[in-house]
């Protein structure tokens, strides 16, 4: 009795994102994870929040030319192309291993053009075992010329809206922080319709080999992710919960249990793991054990006292 | 195959030349699912900078619980490593990738140019273990220096293979490529060539092989931040068109499967 005094209950980490409940708000990021099967052997999946795989588009992407990675002071570039197998292929080959694991599964998803995310999105509509999407809208509009969907209001709210209405989950949106003013794109997106926001994605970066005097990256840029994007993610979703009424979710450089707590004090719901699970396959897990341990030594009735609890 | 992450306790640290180091690391879980050509990833110290693990193939691998990497200190990273002393405690991560196909019939021919040597101490000793006639291996060991290669024989000799050494200044062996020495050589019809090296190395090796039609598998190397799939980071351009993954498709190859610029 002793022992488990001092230990006490399990903590209440249960976190709502919308009308999606969480058993703990550690996620693993797009992207960094695979299709959740590739961790299986070194990680306890069902100890995680929710998994978040790699983002599928309409056909089937071959991504870019190598170099596609390179390691920067306390970071990583990459410019990977969104490879990846294709929605048909994702129902037939990865669902049917992802619908027995017993965490929400959240399904990314991209485009080129607004219409390429509608057809996607009811694609998916009654596929069994998907618990939200996640919207990727850092991708380039090929009818507008290339720019990002997430770099403009109007096209940001565009995508959320076709999604949101052919969805039959909740809508997750994943803001780019390669703008301004990101609390105007979050607004643009409550308006549209998303369930909650997810931010950040990679803040866009370059690398230069001096010695052959190119670009490292084929793609010449690449998406800044690691400890390094920390304090900019910090502050992004700082603002955007201070502007938004929909949960947000908080990426940026968290490999700790510390970092998670930070985000959640700066008003994140929940969070997602990314270039940490390359590091330490089983970094989600323990940030979970960590996340717990600090509800227990510090008496919280549960982690929703933390969100957005940041003292002035 | 199954995958560990284990703490692995650095049990010798040796300064092979210069600037080639060799480790040995007490991790059992690793040293028991391994097999000739597969890797592992490997964390300089345990700070942000540098973040990410670094990939090394498996030099050896014992039945004692024993791992060995054999590396030159190019970066960072492996300088970091290279001043790790006896005692420490490493995180390592593996055994992965796919690793040579060991053909137990065909007689063997293993290429090592520099570093490229490290994975076939490791598979030299798997053949040499499959018992079968082995006068007709031949192991062809190169680098730039002496330092390359000399420090290295003895444990190639202990496996009785037929061994010739070439460097490029002609200080150990005779002077010239390792593709040098095996363009001289007899192999016979059959003779399955495992290689190792760089890139432009493991290119003319492929050329040989393929005037000659001999089976070639090279294991190659890449940048790659998760070593197991997961962040695509590694590709390279597949013959049939589109990429392979190093960490998954490879490290080890069919030469033939791969674009060689040649």
């Amino acid at each position: 009795m002793e022992f488990l005094k001092e230990r006490g209950p399990y903590p209440d980490l249960r976190v709502n994102i919308g009308s999606l409940v969480l058993q703990n708000p550690v996620m693993t990021a797009s992207g960094t994870f695979g299709y959740a099967r590739e961790f299986e052997p070194l990680v306890n999946l069902h100890r995680l929040g929710a998994v978040i795989v790699k983002g599928i588009s309409l056909a089937p992407r071959q991504g870019n030319p190598p170099q596609r990675i390179v390691e920067t002071a306390c970071g990583m570039l990459n410019a990977i192309g969104l490879q990846n197998v294709g929605v048909e292929r994702f129902i037939s080959e990865k669902m049917p291993y992802l619908r027995g694991l017993d965490v929400p599964v959240i399904v990314n998803i991209l485009g080129d053009t607004v219409e390429e995310y509608r057809q996607l999105t009811e694609r998916l509509v009654g596929v069994d075992g998907i618990a939200a999407i996640e919207v990727n809208i850092s991708c380039p509009n090929v009818k507008k010329g290339g720019v990002a969907f997430g770099a403009d209001p109007k096209m940001a709210r565009a995508v959320t809206e076709a999604v949101k209405t052919a969805a039959d989950v909740p809508v997750m949106v994943k803001l780019s922080p390669n703008v301004s003013d990101i609390t105007i794109l979050a607004r643009a997106v409550e308006d549209g319709g998303a369930d909650s926001v997810s931010l950040i994605n990679t803040l866009i970066g370059m690398a230069i080999d001096l010695r052959r005097r190119k670009p490292v990256l084929a793609n010449v840029i690449g998406g800044l992710s690691g400890p390094a994007i920390k304090p900019v993610a910090l502050r992004m979703v700082y603002q955007v919960a201070g502007s938004v009424s929909i949960p947000v979710i908080g990426i940026g450089g968290i490999d700790s249990a510390e970092d998670a707590l930070e985000f959640i004090l700066a008003g994140a719901s929940a969070v997602q793991i990314g270039t940490a699970n390359f590091i330490n396959p089983r970094v989600s897990e323990e940030v979970v054990e960590g996340i717990a341990a600090y509800v227990r030594e510090h008496d919280l009735q549960s982690i929703r006292e933390l969100i957005g609890a940041l003292e002035a | 195959m199954s995958q560990h992450q284990e703490k692995a306790r650095i049990i010798r640290f040796e300064q092979l030349s210069a600037d080639n180091v060799r480790l040995t690391l007490e991790a059992p879980l690793i040293a028991a699912a391994a097999a000739p050509g597969h890797f592992v990833m490997i964390r300089a110290g345990n700070g942000q900078d540098p973040l990410l693990r670094r990939p090394f193939s498996l030099h050896q691998a014992s039945s004692n619980g024993q791992i060995q990497i054999y590396f030159r200190i190019v970066g960072r990273g492996t300088d970091m490593l290279a001043h790790c002393r006896v005692g420490e405690l490493l995180d390592v991560f593996g055994p992965l990738g796919r690793g040579y196909r060991i053909d137990r019939q065909a007689p063997a021919c293993l290429v090592g140019g520099g570093l490229g040597i490290a994975p076939l101490l490791f598979l030299a000793k798997r053949i040499c273990q499959s018992g079968r006639d082995h006068h007709r291996d031949l192991v062809i060991l190169g680098g730039r220096s002496s330092g390359d290669v000399e420090p290295l024989v003895e444990d190639f000799r202990q496996f009785g293979r037929s061994l010739q050494c070439a460097t490029d200044d002609g200080s150990f062996g005779r002077q010239g490529l390792v593709t040098d020495v095996l363009k001289a050589e007899q192999l016979e019809p059959g003779t399955v060539v495992y290689a190792c090296g760089p890139e432009p190395m493991l290119a003319r090796v492929h050329r040989i092989c393929v005037d000659r039609g001999l089976s070639c598998q090279v294991s190659i190397e890449s940048v790659m931040a998760c070593g197991m799939g997961a962040c695509l980071g590694c590709n390279v351009d597949a013959a049939g068109g589109g990429y392979l993954h190093v960490c998954i498709d490879g490290p080890v190859f069919n030469a033939e499967d791969l674009v060689w610029n040649s």
